[in-house]
């Protein structure tokens, strides 16, 4: 038996995802024997993003700041804006350290089924980021889903009229790929995008 | 229950953190819905699209219990996402009937309609050659629905000769002479769909504003949604900007 308090951080922590409530019990323990060393580091780390966490007015990304980081950093290029569906497409992004230019976050994408409309999307504030010009290159990083390419579509057709160079992920064989556990609808598109070797 | 058959994905919902639940479309079931455990998963992600042929492997322990299902590739259609209006095409045909159909209730013709529409996408060149298949399931689905077009005869005149106009309140047609003190009321009959001629584009569009206008109007309206908003007005956005590529190609 624990005290309510100790059950009430149980129940909130198997709500998380990848979290049931064995594991949860688990991480409480945890925390509870290191009480210096685990728990009032993990406090103070949510008090910290509970107090300042805000979304960027700008991308749209999830920060303690706004502008986001990514916004403020004078080192990024400002003439790439690389287009993602939602955050955590941003940070996957970010942590392959690969794309030099800046972000906008549509917060979702266009779903017939799931009721998501144009206007549900921030793609209005993304049309307007690149009316205001200084962008040379625009990525859409849309999943290869029916969905992400179907809103990959629609904004390529609602930014065609800005003299920006729209770009597309690849798509085709991931790294460490074998052909053969690989579906013909993967294989298709990596053949049809083949290049030639030098 | 028990379903061993091939079928056509139509709609992925995600349901946990692994698994989905998918509507498929099947010869003999109809729209069938079950769960795919570790559906999220990077190999089941590609297999798991929308127009996607696939063979089902259904289970569940009674008629009430969502089955389990298990999933196996049988022909994708992942490469017609690249192209804007294929894409767009299959999303809608896809999304209409997952959403139009009662769940387990046998449209033979329905699913045939379906691939062959889906497989006229795959095979046309270019949209003129596809959006024919489209409008005929549409009207297919109406039909099926219960809400079939009368098209045969005007409803005015009994005539069975020069039907060009369509009521949009009655859903039967009407002839040039009954029809012409109302032709601005009156939603335009494409002669295609009554087999006289092949049609341009600009008759196919014709065809998508007649059996859009009852689609609307008697399938997805009022279908609800979880978010709030009709799903049937979302549905039918998507199916507008189809409809506006295609005016873009006749312009």
């Amino acid at each position: 038996m624990s005290s309510p308090e100790i059950d009430a951080l149980t129940q909130a922590l198997a709500r998380l995802p990848g979290l049931g409530p064995r594991s949860a019990r688990r991480a409480v323990l945890h925390l509870i024997k290191r009480r210096e060393t685990g728990l009032m580091p993990l406090l103070r780390a949510l008090e910290g993003v509970a107090e300042n966490l805000s979304t960027c007015q700008t991308c749209g990304n999830v920060d303690t700041r706004n502008p986001c980081g990514i916004c403020n950093d004078p080192r990024r290029d400002s003439r790439q804006l690389c287009v993602v569906e939602d955050v955590p497409d941003l940070w996957a992004l970010e942590r392959s350290r690969l794309f030099p230019g800046r972000f906008h976050v549509l917060g979702g994408r266009l779903s017939a089924l799931e009721g998501v409309r144009p206007e549900d999307l921030t793609i209005d504030a993304l049309v307007a980021r690149v009316a205001n010009g200084g962008i040379d290159e625009v990525v859409l990083a849309m999943n290869a889903t029916l969905e992400g390419q179907t809103t990959a579509h629609y904004l390529a057709e609602r930014l065609e009229r800005f003299p920006v160079r729209l770009s597309q992920l690849a798509h085709g064989l991931p790294v460490g790929g074998e052909l053969d556990y690989l579906d013909e609808g993967t294989l298709a598109q990596a053949l049809r995008a083949r290049r030639p070797m030098a | 229950m028990h379903i061993q058959c091939p079928a056509i994905i139509c709609g992925i919902r995600h349901h946990g953190e692994h698994g989905v639940i998918l509507r498929a479309m099947t010869p003999d079931d109809g729209l069938v819905a079950g769960y795919v455990q570790a559906g999220r998963s990077t190999a089941m992600r590609p297999v798991l699209q929308p127009g996607n042929q696939v063979v089902i492997d259904c289970h569940a322990r009674s008629e009430t219990q969502l089955p389990s299902m298990r999933v196996e590739l049988h022909h994708s259609r992942g490469p017609l996402f690249a192209e804007p209006l294929a894409a767009a095409g299959l999303q809608w045909l896809t999304a209409l009937t997952a959403r139009a159909l009662p769940e387990q209730q046998p449209f033979p013709s329905l699913y045939q309609a379906l691939d062959a529409a889906l497989a006229a996408i795959e095979a046309a060149p270019s949209a003129r050659g596809w959006v024919v298949a489209l409008v005929r399931y549409e009207l297919l689905t109406l039909i099926e629905l219960g809400f079939g077009l009368d098209l045969e005869r005007c409803a005015v005149t009994d005539a069975v000769d020069d039907l060009i106009y369509v009521s949009p309140k009655t859903g039967r047609a009407v002839s040039r002479v009954a029809g012409e003190g109302y032709r601005d009321r009156l939603l335009p009959l494409p002669a295609f769909l009554r087999g006289e001629e092949v049609p341009d584009l600009s008759a196919l569009l014709e065809g998508l504003k007649l059996t859009g206008h009852f689609i609307a109007r008697d399938v997805l309206h009022g279908t609800g949604h979880a978010s709030g908003q009709s799903s049937g007005q979302s549905l039918m956005a998507a199916r507008a900007r189809l409809v506006e590529r295609l005016n873009k190609m006749v312009a």
